[in-house]
């Protein structure tokens, strides 16, 4: 009696070191909102949170939840202070969050290499 | 004894992760687009053209003639885009993007149509001598393609364009001798503030 015949297609190790690097992917930024805020927080020195809703199209509360959870992370600061009555939030890309951005790309383009070899 | 087969076949080319790459370099590429406008708009090269417009101000005073006073205030007007496409280009640079990203041309796209009418409206009134009227043309024409270009920008942005509004505004209603002063007072100090503002805040 012979090995039961398994139809499994060999992946080559372009794809396999693909899915490995999309394991290893920045869970932080990874999600949308997120990485829209590092995104636009990269290019600009700093931004208020008006800014960053009307960029990013989306609510306060959204905004609010993951620029916290970044905050938290360490990958960007808040500053909060008071234009007349008005609160303001401002917002800076830290060191930690400009190089996460900077390792998300790599692996992004790293991916896009490995399957395009394939 | 039975064969056991797959259902469903693994593809030897993951399609799915490289179309979430590509999608992922998008949406990256499209939010630092759309963040854009702080950086395209030249908060430095504003407070130039601010400096060089108080000159001019002072130079179209003094100047003896009306013909004299438009040479000046038409050389300024070149010299004054000079400066803007060479700081914006200076800019976008600095900021690894270039003149022709989706925002920058926003901007500029937005603006031609108030440049366009304001060119046209020059050349009438020139010829027509009606050379009181173009100081508040001019400053309301650029506050209205600068408030719409700064549609897709920070606030501070309109905020300037309607500066120029309300200054243009003054202008038309002002005796003639205020002319210049108003000019400088737009074309010169909003320029500086709101290009000081520009700079301080959104990356030079």
């Amino acid at each position: 009696m012979g090995k039961p015949a398994i139809g499994r297609t060999q992946l080559s190790p372009h794809v396999v070191a693909a899915g490995a690097g999309a394991r290893s992917l920045d869970r932080m930024i990874h999600e949308r909102l997120r990485l829209g805020i590092v995104s636009a927080l990269s290019v600009n020195e700093s931004l208020t949170f008006r800014d960053l809703k009307k960029i990013l199209n989306t609510t306060d509360g959204n905004l609010s939840v993951h620029s916290r959870k970044l905050e938290d992370a360490g990958y960007l600061t808040c500053e909060k202070r008071f234009e007349g009555r008005l609160p303001r939030s401002e917002y800076r890309l830290t060191e930690r969050g400009r190089a996460a951005l900077e390792n998300y790309l790599t692996h992004m383009e790293a991916l896009i290499r490995a399957t395009r070899q394939q | 004894m039975a064969v056991v087969r797959p259902i469903r076949k693994d593809s030897p080319d993951p399609i799915g992760l490289h179309t979430q790459a590509m999608d992922n370099l998008r949406f990256i590429r499209s939010a630092m687009e759309n963040a854009g406008p702080f950086t395209a708009v030249p908060g430095v090269g504003g407070m130039l053209m601010g400096a060089t417009a108080v000159f001019a101000a002072f130079a179209a005073h003094l100047g003896k003639s009306s013909h004299a006073w438009f040479a000046i205030w038409a050389g300024e007007a070149i010299l004054a885009l000079a400066i803007g496409l060479a700081f914006a280009y200076r800019k976008a640079i600095r900021n690894g993007t270039t003149l022709l990203s989706r925002s920058f041309r926003r901007f500029v796209l937005a603006m031609v149509p108030a440049v366009f009418t304001g060119a046209l409206l020059t050349y009438v009134l020139y010829r027509a001598g009606l050379h009181g009227m173009l100081p508040s043309v001019w400053l309301l024409l650029y506050g209205v393609g600068v408030s719409s270009g700064g549609a897709f920008s920070v606030r501070v942005v309109p905020i300037m364009g309607v500066s120029f509004i309300a200054v243009g505004t003054v202008a038309a209603l002002a005796p003639l001798a205020w002319t210049d002063p108003l000019l400088a007072l737009g074309f010169g100090g909003l320029h500086i503030v709101f290009g000081f503002e520009i700079a301080r805040n959104y990356g030079g």
